[in-house]
């Protein structure tokens, strides 16, 4: 079976706006390392490995969403519900370099688009609305897979829209930009359902046999025990 | 790192490479959102070659390292193996480096 390449080639975006977004790419991870170095731990480092490799296992999980057209997860909710946005988009900055590199997947100079929307945007937006809900929501797997869903659907839609915006600022083709909004909409809404029911099935699972690993749950950054052996 | 971290970490690692190695071949091979929001202007033919109109993947040059082993996921089941250690390697290594985190005491 062949799987297809998934992430913005080569050429869609004209050079100028790609370049663009290689450096407000490369200037929102170093933010984002810098904000998680404050909150690292020991055992952050595996777990960020772990969740990068779970994104990636899962991007390839094509599902179809209508006729002729599928949807895979894209992990920046998921991302940041586990280890948190700072960490969160590192890691799937992670997958989009690899996939980059290794598989060809994404062109190379449209990596700065790509961890833009799925990095950046995906992750922030995901944060955002999970943390909105979980102040409400009951901290519980249930709450958090809730939680996940919903994040999750916004997260996608949003990741979606920024490429529309990117194709706005530089797109090659004339198509018409209204049209390609409403379309990435429609498709990336269906696809942030799946998205959501896979986020959702995998925090549960992850809260329900190690909490303390929930970056969401902890009620805000653990203060380091001084003394206290790792 | 605690054993019963180690253990976690494994179990995860396994569901990682049993999805990517072996559930992936059940994906659908329809074009994704992206793929077909691409596509969507133009007409194809039987084998998704542009016959004509005007799309965003017309636009589309082709990737600096399409002559790779592993592009475009060549190897069935194997890349999505190869991918998840790879991954988990450069992730675990590159968080290490990018937050700065200091020596393990």
């Amino acid at each position: 079976m062949e799987t297809q390449a998934m992430h913005i080639a080569n050429g869609i975006v004209d050079g100028p706006v790609s370049a663009l977004f290689i450096v407000v790419a490369v200037a929102a991870l170093a933010v984002c390392a810098r904000r998680a170095r404050a909150g690292l731990e020991d055992r952050l480092a595996p777990m960020a490995g772990l969740v990068a490799a779970f994104i990636f296992a899962a991007q390839m999980l094509n599902f179809p969403i209508a006729a002729g057209i599928s949807g895979h997860l894209l992990g920046g909710a998921l991302a940041a519900i586990l280890v948190g946005p700072w960490l969160g988009a590192l890691c799937v900055a992670t997958v989009l370099v690899v996939q980059a590199l290794l598989f060809a997947d994404g062109g190379l100079t449209a990596i700065g688009l790509n961890v833009v929307n799925m990095a950046v945007v995906a992750t922030g937006a995901g944060f955002l609305v999970a943390a909105a809900l979980l102040r409400v929501l009951p901290r519980t797997p249930a709450g958090l897979g809730l939680a996940a869903f919903i994040a999750s659907v916004v997260s996608v839609v949003a990741a979606a829209e920024g490429f529309v915006l990117q194709y706005a600022l530089g797109g090659t083709t004339a198509l018409p930009f209204a049209e390609v909004a409403t379309l990435m909409a429609g498709t990336h809404l269906l696809i942030g359902i799946g998205e959501g029911l896979i986020a959702a099935v995998t925090v549960a699972t992850v809260a329900r046999v190690r909490p303390d690993l929930v970056h969401a749950l902890r009620r805000s950054a653990p203060a380091p025990t001084i003394g206290a052996a790792a | 790192m605690t054993r019963r971290l180690g253990w976690f970490l494994g179990a995860g690692l396994l569901v990682a490479l049993l999805l990517a190695g072996v559930v992936s071949n059940f994906a659908s091979a329809s074009p994704d959102g992206l793929d077909h929001a691409a596509r969507a202007g133009c007409t194809l033919d039987g084998s998704g070659e542009i016959t004509g109109g005007v799309c965003m993947a017309l636009g589309e040059t082709g990737h600096e390292l399409a002559g790779s082993p592993f592009a475009d996921y060549g190897v069935a089941g194997l890349s999505g193996v190869v991918g998840v250690l790879v991954t988990f390697a450069v992730g675990s290594g590159l968080v290490r480096l990018a937050t700065g985190r200091r020596a393990r005491q």
